[in-house]
């Protein structure tokens, strides 16, 4: 190479100290999760040995990120750059508290989905590549809740999204392939909107990297364009996050799927478009959601109010559970939309404990159908019986998605209620409670008509009958123990009940995480070294 | 040149928007394709347009020698076509055998998953 012997100074533009052992954390969840998705396909036609590798590597998954949270909760935010190029030239790869929570609760329930469906997705399932795509699904949702740069925010989104599909349609039944076409291009136009507003804000501001959008925002305030920008995001979010008025992909898709399929994604995929709704609206462009506060207010209320009313309606268990999922949106939303450090504690809160909650209660509907034979409310019965242990988890999870205390969901909904009292939104804390009251309807009735009464509908009064049991969610589990089902239900279900009677630690972590939404001093420190 | 640009994406996406609201997937699916086209084009536009310079830094410079076309928006551009591409060509086999499975590419009648008429769950408790 000829150039000039010219002496560049490589350090304004390169990091040039090695990179730390610690900092490896930060891309490791996305490493693992690709390498081991590669191993699980290149395996996959080795039927016996795709669980173990799967959930192996989902284990070190779920180790990864507890230490990786651990790191960022005794240093700090933590950037990782990719290519040694500093920002903004470089992919940053960026992780703060509300990330790093985030991405290991994630990691807890896709590490119990692997394990549930060891036993629940039969040998075709293995072999047309459940676990690649799980691990795949969570390269996408480790990689959303990790990443420093919006277009990255953009290629996570998508890798989640095609694994999505793949997970969706496992199965080829004529419900799921109807389901998925809906899901599938309602989410990718959701998806290209995504990209429209990430092209226009390029043109606005010449740059991508979150940190460095920040401080540009901040320096020149709200203007035409980046209000247009704003609403286009939010748009875009909320159809990921199955807010109203655009949510219909998912309760026409939700229970088509493998019931762990279901789980994994009424846990999993709505908050990773709350939690970019968090990153880009509440950090990026605060002073453009103080603008939007109001309709986000509305939407918040209608979400949670039409979600549980459409609860109400439904008679099939699965259906039933995807409103609940929706109405959780709307009481995250109602944090966004109040935006002070309690409201977003609260958001995250219930973010943590909706991706428990609602995955642990579609394991235990595949267990009620299991045992019954059936989804249908009317056909169900008598459960209590065949199995007083489901019947308590059951309640326990019932209460928490109620947000009734002690369980998980009780603390998050007072955050929300009393930052939404002393901000004076009274209306929006009466909707909160109201949709509390609402759920606890809905989800009582699941539990009084198929736990509590003696059979199925035509089942007389005092009588019993025995259940047809089997067929449903054990196919070709061929004598194994249902241990595999127990133990994820089980570690869900003490997490609930954890964060329910201790919510002190939790309640810490989301604050930190939602202050550093507000005033991200230590985000731009990190990335951008001490002078910001 | 980007005002030209601008209008040019603007019909992509009136076409695109148009196409989608057909009841017939196979006009769908056209319509997301044109739809990702006119993103693709409107990244491309928004890092604004500069002809016949390609940014390539001579051999006896380390810095451009004046102003270049914008790189970045060509490497984003291409991220995002091969990611529409793949994604377009799922999901034409998932509407074909939708299309063989349920005999309709109507989504009106694409009733599998919610069908028309379901009962109400149980009343009272």
């Amino acid at each position: 190479m000829a150039g000039p012997s010219v002496s560049v100074d490589l350090s304004a533009a390169m990091q040039t100290v090695p990179v730390q052992l610690a900092d490896w954390l930060v891309v490791a969840p996305s490493i693992l999760t690709i390498v081991g998705g590669m191993l699980c396909l290149m395996s996959r036609k080795n039927i016996a040995l795709a669980p173990k590798l799967g959930l192996f590597f989902l284990g070190l998954l779920v180790i990864s990120n507890l230490l990786l949270l651990a790191e960022v909760l005794k240093r700090g935010v933590i950037t990782m750059v990719m290519g040694n190029w500093l920002p903004p030239f470089g992919i940053a790869f960026t992780v703060d508290a509300l990330g790093a929570t985030l991405a290991l609760v994630a990691a807890i329930v896709a590490f119990a989905a692997g394990l549930y469906a060891s036993i629940t997705i039969d040998n075709s399932g293995r072999r047309y590549g459940f676990y690649p795509f799980l691990l795949l699904l969570m390269t996408g949702v480790n990689g959303a809740f990790l990443t420093g740069d919006v277009f990255n925010l953009y290629v996570w989104f998508e890798v989640l999204l095609i694994s999505s599909y793949g997970l969706l349609v496992l199965g080829n039944d004529r419900i799921q392939l109807d389901g998925t076409v809906k899901y599938g291009i309602l989410n990718l136009i959701g998806t290209n909107l995504f990209l429209i507003a990430t092209g226009l804000l390029y043109g606005q501001l010449g740059t991508l990297n979150m940190a460095d959008i920040t401080m540009k925002v901040q320096e020149s305030g709200v203007s035409g364009p980046l209000m247009t920008i704003a609403v286009l995001y939010f748009l875009a979010f909320t159809m990921k996050a199955a807010a109203f008025p655009v949510n219909f992909w998912l309760p026409s898709s939700y229970h088509t799927p493998r019931i762990v399929v279901a789980a994994v994604f009424a846990g999993l995929l709505t908050k990773v478009g709350i939690y970019a709704l968090l990153r880009i609206l509440v950090m990026l462009m605060p002073a453009a959601r103080a603008e939007l506060a109001d309709v986000i207010a509305w939407v918040a209320a209608l979400t949670m109010l039409t979600g549980v009313i459409g609860a109400l309606a439904q008679s099939d268990v699965r259906r039933l559970l995807g409103y609940l999922v929706i109405s959780g949106i709307g009481s995250m939303l109602a944090g966004i939309a109040m935006g002070s450090v309690l409201a977003l504690s609260g958001t995250v809160f219930y973010a943590v404990h909706s991706i428990l909650v609602m995955t642990a209660l579609y394991m235990a509907a595949g267990l009620m159908a299991a045992m019954a034979g059936s989804y249908d409310l009317r056909r169900l019965g008598g459960l209590y019986g065949a199995s007083p242990v489901l019947a308590g988890v059951f309640l326990v999870l019932a209460l928490a998605v109620a947000g009734l205390p002690p369980f998980s969901g009780f603390w998050p909904k007072v955050m929300l209620v009393d930052a939404a009292l002393t901000l004076g939104w009274n209306w929006l804390a009466a909707s909160i409670l109201v949709t509390g009251f609402l759920t606890s309807l809905a989800v009582g009735r699941v539990w009084i008509y198929a736990f509590w009464r003696g059979g199925p509908e035509g089942t007389v009064d005092g009588g019993s009958v025995s259940l047809p049991g089997g067929g449903v969610l054990l196919a070709g589990a061929g004598g194994q123990s249902t241990a595999a089902v127990w133990v994820p239900i089980g570690i869900l279900t003490a997490l609930i009940v954890l964060f329910g009677l201790q919510p002190e630690w939790m309640m810490e972590v989301s604050s930190r995480g939602a202050s550093g939404l507000i005033d991200p001093v230590g985000y731009l420190r990190s990335v951008f070294g001490g002078g910001a | 040149m980007e005002a030209g640009f601008s209008v040019l994406i603007g019909l992509f996406f009136a076409v695109g928007v148009y196409l989608m609201l057909s009841r017939h997937i196979v006009h769908i699916l056209i319509g997301i394709t044109i739809l990702g086209n006119a993103v693709n084009m409107l990244i491309f536009t928004a890092g604004r347009l500069t002809r016949e310079v390609p940014p390539v830094i001579p051999l006896e410079l380390y810095v451009p020698a004046g102003p270049t076309a914008n790189p970045l928006p060509q490497a984003l551009v291409l991220t995002a076509i091969v990611i529409s591409f793949s994604f377009f060509a799922f999901l034409l086999v998932l509407a074909f055998r939708t299309y063989q499975e349920l005999g309709t590419d109507d989504v009106n009648e694409m009733r599998v998953a919610e069908p028309k008429g379901e009962a109400l769950p149980p009343q009272g408790y």
